[in-house]
């Protein structure tokens, strides 16, 4: 402030000029934000609009290059290779979905009754359970032993492994926690004094006023569900009935980077009167596809997610 | 998280803390009961696998188990910290993480500023809009479209070569040097809108009234940007930057291993990728020396943690306990 308030003193005489000198900086500045922002959107919107013009163009033209926002030779078939033609990204897509939609349910579920827990005020334990899943946070066995235990447990070669490993998890506790802990507590006293139980409590009164953090938490959680692969790769790699979307898409992935390592000049000429598909459009279609619902979603989703990062306000 | 360490470190009676008897005990043995099986879970899916940490000490074999395996002391660390190619893991992981962390930061602080002086609602609300879309986006999916823009036909060697600042398509990912900066953009383009996101709820929780005592003593727009709104920042700025000290050495896996190539694996390799080598690789599996790198990775994370908080506290900062 006090700098502030130098400037001032010296600025005193020449209000006038300073003023006409501010309104201009004032343009200036603002026409160079417009332009940085209008600039920081086309790099973020670009690649992916980009990928939706080639997964509808033609296998062979979309070789040459040089397609940019709008497809040259339109075709669905990359579509159709994609959606019927491969066995494998038909059973990600299934076990995605039921992966999603399972471990959504039950990590929410799982989440919000800790967080009840938490929550109480008067819970004899309240300190001490804190204190064991914040720990969680921080201090983590790693990839192997994780990986040994639920061989042990045979978790591995299975579809549990996606839904009850990761179903508790401290981070989200604590945002759910926090919210909880702001309902007034002359509520739960009255439900109690009307001879309420805890259980009752949680499922009348703190859940219908949770909605909004619920949501938020499903939304991560279904996020993450949605776009994992590593796990599918980790313990079920031998186990493909148990694939995910994403994995599958990543070997898609691979296995055309590699066919394509050194870009084949002499197919990209060819040009033949029925449409052909290529992996490159192959994979943007693929791309496109995995990414559709949650675009679709997107913009029914997002007041959700604002408010629930800034509730859970990293700390009380 | 504070809540819980300050109750213990404060010797007298807390107020409101409910005294323990038998039948408060009793009043809420449903509490307890659940808290039961939440511990079990804790117990079996966190805390189990750091008894595992013992593998490290031995000769892993998966046939014969932590009991049967064969004690190899200290051996496992010796053997990690001669390879080389461990040392160069630690060193990219480190370099990726902190670049990701410093330009994360001032580049999701720089956007909030920059979206907050917008003051068309309209535009701010779409700009922020798209700016948090590839949060959403798999790492699968963010490096398909890396691979796709840099590749020899890709945008930006469409782009260079129309403006004849090259004449050739550029190898972008075959080159060493380019590994990290790329990385690093990744980083920036799909996680940037999100970040901003909880530095431009703080800037809206800001005083209003010191904009407009700055306005009054002359304050153009970029001092209010200096001398108001980043202040403002600073409370938020130190608690994420703390929080993601110990996220440093986790920031590189998913993207490094999925971008990587034979050509860059000398920059490119992590710990987590080195460890998931010793995990996967059927000719030379070694869950041991994996285990022991996992050791070494979460230990520095936890150091990275309780020193920073420290500094913090020392210097009078926002701390996480």
């Amino acid at each position: 402030m006090s700098d502030l308030s130098a400037n001032r003193v010296s600025r005193m005489g020449d209000g006038v000029s300073r003023k006409k000198k501010m309104a201009t900086e004032d343009l200036i500045f603002t026409i160079i934000n417009t332009t940085f922002l209008v600039l920081f959107a086309i790099v973020t919107l670009y690649p992916v609009l980009n990928t939706l013009a080639i997964s509808f163009n033609d296998g062979n033209d979309a070789v040459r290059g040089g397609i940019h926002l709008w497809p040259r030779i339109w075709t669905l078939r990359n579509y159709d290779e994609v959606i019927f033609q491969r066995d494998g990204i038909r059973i990600g897509a299934k076990i995605t979905v039921l992966r999603t939609v399972i471990g959504t349910i039950t990590s929410l579920a799982a989440n919000a009754l800790l967080s009840f827990i938490l929550s109480r005020k008067k819970f004899l334990f309240k300190s001490g359970l804190s204190l064991f899943w914040v720990i969680t946070m921080y201090a983590s066995g790693g990839m192997i032993p994780t990986l040994i235990l639920f061989r042990y447990l045979h978790l591995t070669s299975s579809f549990w492994v996606y839904v009850i490993p990761g179903m508790v998890s401290a981070f989200n506790v604590m945002v759910m926690r926090t919210y909880m802990a702001g309902i007034p507590d002359s509520l739960e006293e009255a439900a109690q004094l009307e001879g309420a139980g805890y259980m009752r409590i949680f499922w009348s009164i703190v859940t219908p006023l949770c909605k909004p953090v619920y949501a938020t938490i499903a939304l991560f959680v279904a996020v993450y569900h949605w776009n994992s692969w590593f796990d599918a790769m980790l313990y079920n790699r031998f186990d493909p009935q148990y694939t995910t979307l994403q994995y599958e898409l990543r070997k898609l992935l691979d296995s055309v980077s590699a066919s394509t390592g050194g870009q084949v000049a002499g197919t990209s000429l060819t040009s033949s009167a029925v449409n052909t598909i290529t992996p490159v459009t192959v994979r943007a279609a693929a791309t496109i596809a995995t990414m559709a619902p949650i675009i679709a979603l997107y913009p029914f989703l997002q007041r959700y997610f604002v408010t629930g990062l800034t509730i859970g306000g990293v700390k009380e | 998280m504070e809540n819980t360490l300050s109750t213990k470190k404060t010797k007298q009676v807390d107020t409101n803390k409910t005294p323990f008897t038998v039948k408060e005990l009793k009043r809420q043995w449903i509490l307890v009961a659940i808290a039961v099986v939440y511990v079990v879970y804790g117990i079996i899916f966190y805390y189990l696998p750091l008894v595992g940490w013992i593998m490290a000490f031995q000769n892993f074999v998966y046939a014969d188990g932590i009991t049967g395996s064969k004690w190899v002391g200290l051996y496992k660390f010796q053997f990690l910290f001669r390879d080389p190619t461990f040392l160069k893991v630690i060193r990219n992981t480190f370099a990726m993480g902190a670049l990701n962390l410093v330009f994360s930061t001032v580049v999701a602080i720089a956007f909030a500023i920059l979206l907050n002086e917008v003051k068309n609602k309209w535009f701010k609300k779409s700009i922020q809009t798209i700016s948090y879309l590839p949060h959403f986006l798999s790492w699968i999916i963010v490096v398909a479209i890396v691979h796709d823009a840099l590749t020899s036909t890709g945008i930006i060697n469409e782009l260079l070569m129309k403006f004849h600042i090259i004449d050739m398509p550029f190898p972008f990912l075959g080159k060493t040097e380019w590994f990290w900066p790329i990385v690093t953009f990744s980083h920036l383009w799909k996680e940037t809108g999100w970040n901003a996101i909880i530095y431009l709820a703080a800037i809206t929780s800001i005083d209003p009234s010191l904009y407009e005592s700055a306005s009054i003593d002359g304050a153009g727009r970029f001092q209010k940007m200096r001398y108001v709104t980043l202040p403002g920042l600073r409370p938020t700025i130190m608690i994420l930057l703390l929080m993601n000290m110990g996220n440093v050495l986790n920031a590189g896996f998913e993207l490094q291993y999925l971008l990587g190539n034979g050509l860059v694996q000398d920059v490119s390799r992590t710990i987590d990728i080195y460890i998931l080598d010793w995990a996967l690789d059927a000719r030379n599996l070694d869950y041991s020396l994996g285990t022991a790198a996992g050791i070494f990775k979460t230990v520095v994370s936890m150091t990275f943690i309780l020193v920073s908080n420290y500094i913090a506290k020392k210097r009078g900062d926002e701390r996480l306990f």
